[in-house]
């Protein structure tokens, strides 16, 4: 078992040449070095908050032309930032912290970073040299603590290496499967004098920044798809940060596969494409689900095969050989076991799996997907997404969420936290190009939304950002609206306010006998509204509407959308009861999805091998 | 599980080996042992870990660890394919009645003593795990003060060098 890596990565460094040659052999601090290696790296907007450790820095970022700063309320939004920012525009995110509880706090974003493969870089301060390991003040061995979240972390204690020890972060941050990288550099490095040097070249022999497609592999999945009955696209992030989707639309188009787009998918293909069948997993639709369960093909395309897609893993797509492309070779064959692999970026597997699938079809013809369309067009006529309008007279959450997608239009981005309104977000509304859905996936981070949304509105300004949000979530991260008050970066929130915390409601509901343990917010209908979010958006320079009624939905939307130069937060008050469906119960088998309460499909045995 | 005994080259940078042993403990694998040096090569460090797992988790593991910026390349060795050994030093009170016992146990296992005092001896022994182990039993009956054990080290058998490519592209 002999593991050779890939040809060593080496490559110019990011920004012109010309702009680091000016800087190099320049006597310089520290900090000021820092400052001109995130300027080299062509960085242009961080999102930060000082502090002791890394008050040297500060100060010449000041003189900076080059670098916008946006001074955060707690350094968890500046991390989240960083992670709309990378994920609206696909370029690196940045964000600063001092060190110790500036550092911790920044934990949450690396590692949902992390989970999510976002492109990001930390530079945290870290107390002087001779003071680490003596209970400093201020004092965190963050490298440590964050080594099993980070794609690489490094401590910098010589001022010379700055100039690399950036250029590197960025490189590894944006090449092969992208992810965070953390940079720690100590006080006394700050403060002393150095030689810029802006390196010419990345030289890390132990990086592997993928492989190409194997021809071998690529053909063969392409004779799958040629010949298979019950093809099934199962797209995953991995399109979206590859830029891939021009080329999962021309393999869609030309294989007549279904296409299920995973929660981190959202928006890899446009979701009027007659061959999308919508989200697979806990919360897709039954379409996807159960095509996943028939199909006799999987091709799993920048996906992992994550738990809330697979449900029981053992019953997962029992009948289908599965192909799986991943830019990371250990995503492929970690939960499910694979029958073609296929190591490289999503971009070029594309390019060569399409003419390979051409060359197929040149040969042998297309396959007849007839029978299969027509079973998937049962399956979507039968359960198509939908809701119940609620008891209690008061709005339904999706309602308030499905307008919100198709009043502001197909390049609105939307941000979400996490639970129901995020499950609902991803459902109802209509996602037709990527970069439009941004979302914690994988570690499921409530109190994304907003300071996600500040960071996707800094890195697209043109853009309507719309923070859908819960009102838990919401009151996790809010402080980040008066950074977009001062910083004049309007953003549109919606707060799907239940009063409770919704979605671990639902499970109580469920399986814990309606009996509601510790989820009752009080900010609703007949509470005391505590907070007034109406009262406390407009505390925060925002301006605060509410809605009550399923009548003023669309005119509130409207409202919101007139108001572009501050932040608004609109207080959708809807009922509590509304549940998140379809669901797969956490551990069944994707087999028992139910409709809704009590009601699950009706399979057609007879298709089954 | 199997036994499974992993040469890991690794840049000489600070905080290597925690990474590595981190990716096995969060795992919950147990490292049965874990020995480091430099190489050749001043530049790279080699690592060898023993480390009891199945197949699949190693295979994950193994792929985990190939993500590490500093890990230049993983070579799993074969005990039939391999040369693997073990040091171990062992003091035992011995006084001028029984140290004619112990030598004789020294002798057999063709160790070494390496320290002298009036009333205990310290014996140094290289091999493989057995071979330590059953020393270490026939020595049992007498007074054992103190073991200390290296990790095993462990290099192929034959021509080839698994150092010799990574050098190359360590050093381009």
């Amino acid at each position: 078992m002999a593991q050779v890596k890939a040809p060593k990565p080496s490559a110019l460094a990011a920004q012109p040449q010309s702009f680091a040659q000016a800087n190099n052999g320049q006597e310089m601090t520290g900090a000021q070095a820092i400052i001109k290696s995130l300027e080299c790296a062509g960085a242009t907007d961080v999102f930060g908050l000082p502090g002791g450790a890394i008050l040297p820095t500060y100060d010449p970022l000041m003189d900076s032309q080059r670098i916008r700063h946006i001074l955060v309320r707690h350094e968890q939004g500046a991390g989240h930032a960083a992670q709309g920012y990378a994920h609206a525009t696909g370029k690196p995110g940045v964000c600063i912290a001092t060190s110790g509880p500036g550092a911790t706090n920044l934990v949450t974003p690396i590692a949902d970073a992390n989970m999510d493969s976002i492109p990001m870089v930390a530079i945290t301060g870290q107390v002087g040299a001779s003071l680490i390991g003596t209970d400093a003040f201020q004092e965190a061995d963050i490298v440590g603590i964050t080594a099993p979240i980070t794609k690489h972390n490094v401590l910098v204690t010589d001022p010379n290496e700055i100039p690399q020890a950036i250029a590197e972060a960025f490189y590894i941050a944006t090449h092969g499967r992208p992810g965070p990288v953390l940079v720690d550099i100590t006080k006394s490095a700050q403060q002393s004098t150095m030689n810029f040097q802006w390196p010419e070249r990345i030289d890390l022999p132990g990086f592997n920044s993928g492989a190409r497609p194997h021809a071998k592999t690529v053909q063969e999945a392409a004779r799958l798809l040629a010949t298979a009955r019950r093809p099934v696209l199962y797209v995953g992030g991995g399109v979206i940060r590859s830029g891939a989707s021009a080329g999962l639309r021309k393999l869609t188009d030309l294989s007549g596969a279904a296409v299920t787009t995973t929660l981190m998918a959202r928006g890899a293909l446009p979701d009027s494409h007659p061959q999308h069948v919508g989200m697979p997993g806990m919360h897709g639709t039954v379409a996807a689900v159960a095509s996943l369960q028939k199909a006799d093909l999987v091709v799993a395309l920048g996906a992992r095969f994550d738990d809330r897609v697979t449900g029981k893993l053992e019953s997962f797509a029992p009948h289908a050989t599965i192909v799986h492309a991943d830019i990371d070779p250990a995503e492929i064959g970690k939960n499910r076991a694979v029958d073609v692999p296929i190591v490289g970026d999503l971009k070029e597997v594309f390019e060569v799996l399409v003419p390979a699938l051409e060359e197929e079809h040149r040969k042998h013809g297309k396959p007849d997907l007839e029978a299969w369309w027509t079973q998937i067009d049962q399956w979507r006529d039968t359960y198509g997404l939908g809701f119940t309008p609620t008891d209690d007279g008061l709005s339904s959450p999706q309602h308030v969420i499905q307008r919100l997608g198709e009043i502001s239009g197909p390049d609105t981005i939307f941000t979400s936290g996490v639970g129901q309104h995020q499950m609902w977000a991803s459902q109802f509304i209509r996602y037709e190009r990527p970069n439009s859905w941004i979302n914690s996936g994988g570690l499921g981070t409530m109190g994304f939304s907003v300071p996600a949304a500040m960071g996707a509105k800094v890195g697209e300004p043109d853009r309507t950002v719309w923070s859908i949000d819960g009102d838990g979530c919401f009151q996790m991260t809010n402080q980040e609206l008066v950074t977009c008050a001062i910083n004049e970066i309007p953003i549109k929130v919606a707060i799907v306010n239940n009063s409770s915390l919704g979605m671990v409601r639902q499970w109580q509901t469920l399986y814990y006998n309606e009996r509601y343990s510790n989820t009752d917010l009080h900010t609703g209908h007949g509470t005391r509204r505590i907070p007034d979010f109406v009262k406390l958006a407009d505390a925060m320079g925002c301006v605060g509407l509410r809605c009550e009624s399923d009548a003023d939905v669309d005119a509130t939307i409207k409202r919101a959308m007139e108001i572009d130069d501050q932040p608004v937060v609109v207080d959708f008050t809807v009922s509590r009861d509304a549940m998140v469906w379809p669901m797969v119960a956490a551990g069944t088998s994707n087999d028992e999805i139910q409709y809704a309460r009590g009601i699950a499909p009706e399979w057609d045995r007879g298709e089954e091998e | 599980m199997t036994r499974h005994t992993l040469s890991v080259l690794v840049e000489n940078k600070p905080g290597v080996l925690a990474r590595v042993a981190g990716l096995f403990s969060r795992r919950a694998f147990n490292i049965h042992s874990l020995a480091v040096g430099q190489t050749e090569h001043p530049e790279i460090s080699r690592i060898t870990v023993v480390v009891d797992v199945d197949e699949l988790p190693l295979e994950q593991v193994t792929k985990q660890l190939n993500k590490l910026v500093h890990v230049l390349k993983i070579v799993e060795l074969e005990r039939e394919k391999s040369v693997q050994r073990d040091l171990l030093l062992v003091k035992v009170r011995a006084d001028a009645r029984q140290r004619a016992d112990v030598l004789q146990v020294v002798d057999l296992f063709r160790a070494h003593v390496v320290d002298v005092a009036t009333d205990s001896l310290v014996i140094e022994a290289v091999g493989t795990r057995e071979k330590l182990e059953a020393l270490l039993t026939a020595l049992s009956a007498h007074d054992i003060r103190e073991i200390v054990q290296s990790g095993t080290v462990a290099i192929g058998r034959g021509a080839r060098s698994i150092t010799e490519r990574a050098f190359d592209r360590a050093s381009a």
